[in-house]
């Protein structure tokens, strides 16, 4: 038995008769921070849409949690947060709690309801994303980093231990980024929750993950965050296609 | 003011038909507002037109009784949304088409079945601005069931129509099967929709499903709390409406509807007043 949370071998995906992911390779051990970056077209969603099991690889095998995904079913020990979850409604009138508990919606299943328990869930949720005093506000009233932390409680309350994110942090300005990685931390480290994140910001990503993984319809580089930033720009811009522009950080 | 109301059997009727649909439309209406459909039930509102046109043609042309306006009208309300439904999907990036489709197919067979049936008359004057007295003992009892099975499923599916509602991407992730559900829910609308009509009336029945939900939205917190608000105003429209189109001899349909503007601006005063209120404090 491996450890390894996702486990992808020699993963092909063609959209009509274009390759969007080549022989690709990932191994994501359990407890990891992986940060995954690369162009836009590069594949990252493809891969993403793959991992969730919402479209299949003309080629290779996926493993998660150790088992073939077409025979997975434990999904609620996948969480996940949409490039697209802060486009919703602003005026859609909906409170935190409302919003949060509908993480639950799909795992409660038909012709049930809520209980107790999964109401307190919900509480439970909101507070470690550090919410708390919002839970009867409306969401449309919160500022942008408070929705996206409010959108991570409400894939949090099915008690994952693997979690995906796509680009959570645009639109939010520098300040709250910097917060946002701090929690994302923090659930890696204290709740145990390993991370995916996808994310075109190389420099913050570097500072906070402890792995990271290039993606241009090819794998260019998997391997820990020290040694990513030691690669050159030639390096990268290599990985990254013609059209880079590397953001540098200054620490 | 309200005893006639309790004397005479056809007032009965239409007053205890208004409280099912003041409550079923608006409670209805906050998941077609939210979900940004409110057109939808203009569109599925012309089309009841035309079944009820259709109706009445088999009664006088050909002298069939058994299938009423009534529930021919229903009949082409649930094809419409099913129709609405199958064209939405056929132009997803241009999904309000649909309405304009549906809406114009309902007025042209409208058209069509009226001349065929001798034009214009009173009972369809009823239909189209709604009516006191056009409410009979067997269509309340029809309204009864419809409203108890729009409560039912909406209590049943309330979480996953929520979900769907709020975050479409996010519930087809998590695997809610949210064509069946949204196929359910239009299905809904076009029942409640054809059982409002006898009151409302074709013309205006949208605004019971949409105005109240106005109202309620500018002042509630949280999802429940505006289907609360709009089943209350839903409420008040319906009884102020229809007490007030009796005495004044106006169809109700136009009073109900007067009534739900009201009840809109008096909340968007009320929460400016409110706001004011609060600013002038935190100030001091």
């Amino acid at each position: 038995m491996s450890t390894s949370i996702v486990s992808m071998k020699n993963i092909s995906y063609a959209y009509e008769n274009k390759y969007a992911l080549k022989d690709i390779n990932l191994e994501i051990p359990n407890g990891a921070f992986l940060g995954l970056v690369g162009p836009n077209g590069g594949g990252k969603t493809t891969l993403i849409k793959l991992l969730l099991g919402l479209a299949r690889p003309q080629q290779g095998s996926i493993q998660l949690f150790g088992k073939d995904i077409q025979h997975f079913k434990e999904w609620n020990k996948i969480g996940f947060v949409s490039q697209k979850a802060n486009a919703f409604n602003r005026g859609f009138p909906a409170t935190v709690k409302e919003v949060v508990s509908t993480g639950m919606t799909a795992n409660v299943g038909y012709f049930k309801f809520f209980s107790r328990k999964q109401k307190q869930k919900v509480e439970e949720a909101v507070e470690m994303v550090g919410m708390s005093s919002y839970l009867n506000q409306n969401i449309g009233d919160l500022s942008g980093g408070q929705q996206q932390r409010i959108f991570i409680a409400r894939a949090l309350v099915s008690d994952p231990v693997f979690l995906i994110l796509d680009e959570p942090t645009v639109g939010i300005d520098t300040e709250n980024v910097e917060k946002f990685y701090g929690l994302l931390k923090k659930l890696n480290e204290e709740n145990n929750i390993s991370l995916l994140l996808v994310s075109h910001d190389i420099g913050t990503m570097t500072r906070h993950a402890n792995g990271v993984a290039c993606l241009n319809k090819t794998l260019h580089f998997h391997g820990n965050t020290a040694a990513f930033a030691s690669l050159s720009e030639e390096e990268l811009s290599r990985f990254y296609g013609h059209d880079l522009s590397v953001v540098t950080h200054q620490h | 003011m309200f005893t006639h109301f309790f004397t005479y059997e056809f007032l009965q009727n239409t007053f205890y038909t208004g409280l099912l649909i003041g409550f079923i439309a608006p409670l209805l209406g906050t998941f077609v507002v939210v979900r940004r459909l409110s057109l939808i039930a203009d569109a599925l509102s012309h089309v009841t037109l035309g079944g009820i046109a259709f109706g009445m043609l088999l009664e006088r042309r050909w002298g069939i009784l058994f299938i009423t306006p009534f529930y021919s009208g229903m009949a082409f309300s649930v094809i419409g949304a099913v129709l609405i439904e199958r064209l939405r999907s056929l132009y997803k990036s241009y999904q309000e088409l649909a309405i304009p489709i549906i809406l114009s197919g309902g007025v042209g067979l409208s058209v069509i079945f009226i001349s065929l049936a001798d034009g214009f008359n009173n009972d369809l004057y009823n239909y189209l601005f709604g009516s006191v007295s056009a409410v009979g003992r067997s269509d309340l009892w029809t309204i009864l069931i419809i409203s108890i099975i729009v409560v039912l499923v909406l209590v049943i599916f309330y979480k996953e129509l929520f979900m769907l509602s709020f975050d479409e991407e996010h519930a087809v992730v998590s695997g809610i099967h949210a064509k069946r559900i949204h196929f359910l829910f239009i299905v809904l609308t076009a029942l409640v929709i054809s059982a409002s009509i006898r009151i409302v009336g074709v013309l205006l029945v949208s605004a019971l499903m949409t105005l109240p939900v106005a109202a309620s939205i500018r002042i509630a917190k949280g999802f429940k709390q505006t289907i609360i608000f709009s089943i209350i105003f839903g409420e008040l429209s319906v009884i102020i409406g229809l007490v007030s189109g009796y005495h004044l001899e106006i169809p109700p349909g136009g009073t109900i509807v007067l009534t739900s503007i009201l009840l809109l601006l008096l909340t968007t005063g009320a929460k400016k007043v409110w706001l004011n209120f609060m600013r002038k404090k935190a100030i001091i």
